[in-house]
């Protein structure tokens, strides 16, 4: 097996070189069109690019520092994640030691589980206890109001934003025959096909976009758009086969199903955004929005890519 | 045989403020909205809605350095001058103006809040006198407010909204919870000399709901 550093060394070369390429062309087309900064999607790509740049650089720091790193990483991620998701909810006074637990006892012991590889915990750990303990907390302060809307709301931000994004660093722990200490370039094939297939999503419905996905619920999304992306990031995909235990034609056809599980990710959190009335989940990454306005894809496929790998490579 | 002591404890004042905005940032996310105005190192007085001891800390954290080392909270003496941490936090780091909230007392309650305006600081002021924890979005406001801008009516005044943060730590709560937070800071307006205390008082409350319910239109876009 191929030393697993150099491959990642490789794989962050070839992102580096696209990134060079994206602000370079970022740069001409602002000297060109929008000299006085007042072309507001030029600006908004030039932003989403620089903070492309923050990504990618604290994802290379994480895979450096190893297993910790990602944990940490993503740990973060669905605290700030999760952060975003309970601002826009309904909770109460009542919740507050609900809300208290799953921000400091819920999710450090979620990543706690995964970082000691005890699937069996972590993979019911937020479904079956945190389903039960969290509405016990908030019951006991007597307040009905809106409760069952309340701890619903909650169990969902814990799903979403803990329980679905701890996936990822999750498939650090997946024992694949001939694939040992490699894991890493798994969660890189993640990342990487599905924050593409956003990318390509953005390219070709600014390129070719004419009818309309799904209009009231992402204007921006077309079905030009949505199938080019997801063609292309699956393609993108299989040509990355040599860093996966897959075959390039599996590459190909796990890409597409992440891509799709992403689309939809976005597509789903898009509507509560619409229920909410905001256009962004938070304003953290500049050009962006919020965390989960980056991270809905990876949520929504994380999973459903672990489970895959694990029934099918372990 | 002071100075190494007094440079020690300022040294610790310059840590620990460093340490609160961080932990209030990594709480709250909480973000600026200069919405009526931009940062200007002219002397301001602050007024904001009052629901968690917070509150002053998040507007002196999104303030710019420059202009944050010259404003100054002004709070009830009774809470910051309990215990030892409470008063290094209140008088060296935040460096409060400190006013008697009971009432009773002979002499101006507002002296001391005059004389720091009378040194050329900003301040930092919560006009409804106490913590809201009603679901009115503010209490009515008490007269300091008037009576500082009528004897002061240089000073601008500038509303500015807090919103969110009275769910991060309501009254009576010990842990915080992390939700993101934003600090809006509206027109700033003068004192007219002749506006009577109601009037001006009902002036001033408007200008801060008025700009609530800017901040809580411009999320839903």
């Amino acid at each position: 097996m191929a030393n697993a550093s150099g491959d990642l060394a490789l794989v962050f070369g070839g992102v580096f070189s696209v990134l060079v390429f994206a602000s370079a062309l970022s740069a001409y087309l602002r000297y060109r069109y929008s000299p006085d900064g007042r072309n507001v999607v030029l600006e908004n790509l030039d932003a989403r690019i620089m903070s492309w740049w923050a990504i990618v650089a604290m994802l290379g720091f994480a895979f450096i520092w190893g297993k910790t790193g990602v944990i940490v990483l993503f740990g973060l991620c669905s605290f700030a994640a999760l952060r975003e998701f309970v601002t826009l909810t309904n909770t109460k006074r009542a919740d507050h030691w609900a809300l208290a637990a799953s921000f400091f006892v819920v999710l450090p012991i979620q990543y706690l589980l995964v970082w000691h590889e005890w699937y069996g915990l972590y993979s019911i750990f937020i479904p079956v206890y945190a389903f039960l303990f969290i509405p016990i907390i908030s019951v006991l302060r007597e307040d009905t109001r809106q409760y069952l809307v309340r701890i619903a709301e909650t169990q969902w931000g814990l799903m979403i934003c803990v329980f679905c994004a701890s996936h990822v660093p999750a498939l650090l722990s997946l024992d694949i025959p001939g694939y040992q200490g490699r894991n890493v370039l798994l969660i890189a094939f993640l990342v990487i096909v599905v924050q593409s297939s956003d990318v390509f999503q953005y390219v070709w419905g600014k390129l070719l976009g004419k009818h309309k996905l799904a209009p009231s619920l992402s204007p921006s999304k077309t079905v030009e758009g949505a199938v080019g992306g997801l063609l292309s990031a699956s393609l993108l995909g299989a040509s990355l086969f040599w860093i996966t235990p897959f075959s390039p034609l599996q590459a190909a056809l796990l890409s597409l199903l992440i891509t799709l599980m992403g689309m939809f990710g976005g597509l789903v959190l898009s509507a509560i955004k619409r229920d909410r009335g905001v256009k962004d989940w938070g304003h953290l990454i500049a050009g962006h929005g919020g965390f989960i306005d980056r991270l809905d894809s990876v949520v929504f496929s994380a999973p459903v890519f672990f489970h895959v790998v694990r029934y099918s490579w372990t | 045989m002071k100075w190494p002591m007094d440079w020690l404890k300022r040294l610790a004042a310059y840590a620990t403020a460093g340490m609160i905005a961080l932990f209030a940032r990594l709480l709250t996310a909480v973000r600026a909205i200069w919405y009526g105005t931009n940062p200007r190192e002219v002397q301001r007085i602050y007024y904001a809605n009052h629901a968690s001891h917070g509150d002053s800390v998040l507007i002196w954290t999104v303030l710019p350095p420059r202009i944050r080392d010259k404003t100054r909270p002004v709070a009830g003496s009774d809470y910051w001058e309990r215990g030892r941490l409470r008063q290094f936090i209140g008088r060296s780091v935040f460096n409060c103006v400190f006013i008697e909230r009971a009432s009773g007392s002979h002499s101006n309650p507002l002296a001391p809040v005059q004389e720091a305006l009378d040194d050329g600081a900003s301040l930092i002021f919560f006009p409804e006198g106490t913590r809201n924890t009603t679901d009115e979005m503010l209490l009515p406001f008490k007269s300091g407010l008037f009576y500082l801008a009528r004897s002061r009516p240089t000073v601008e005044l500038v509303p500015v909204w807090i919103e969110n943060l009275n769910r991060v730590m309501p009254k009576g709560e010990v842990v915080p919870i992390p939700l993101i937070c934003t600090v809006t800071f509206g027109t700033p307006f003068m004192y007219q000399p002749g506006t009577d205390k109601s009037r001006f008082l009902q002036q001033a409350s408007e200008a801060l709901t008025t700009l609530a319910n800017i901040v809580r239109e411009a999320d839903r876009g």
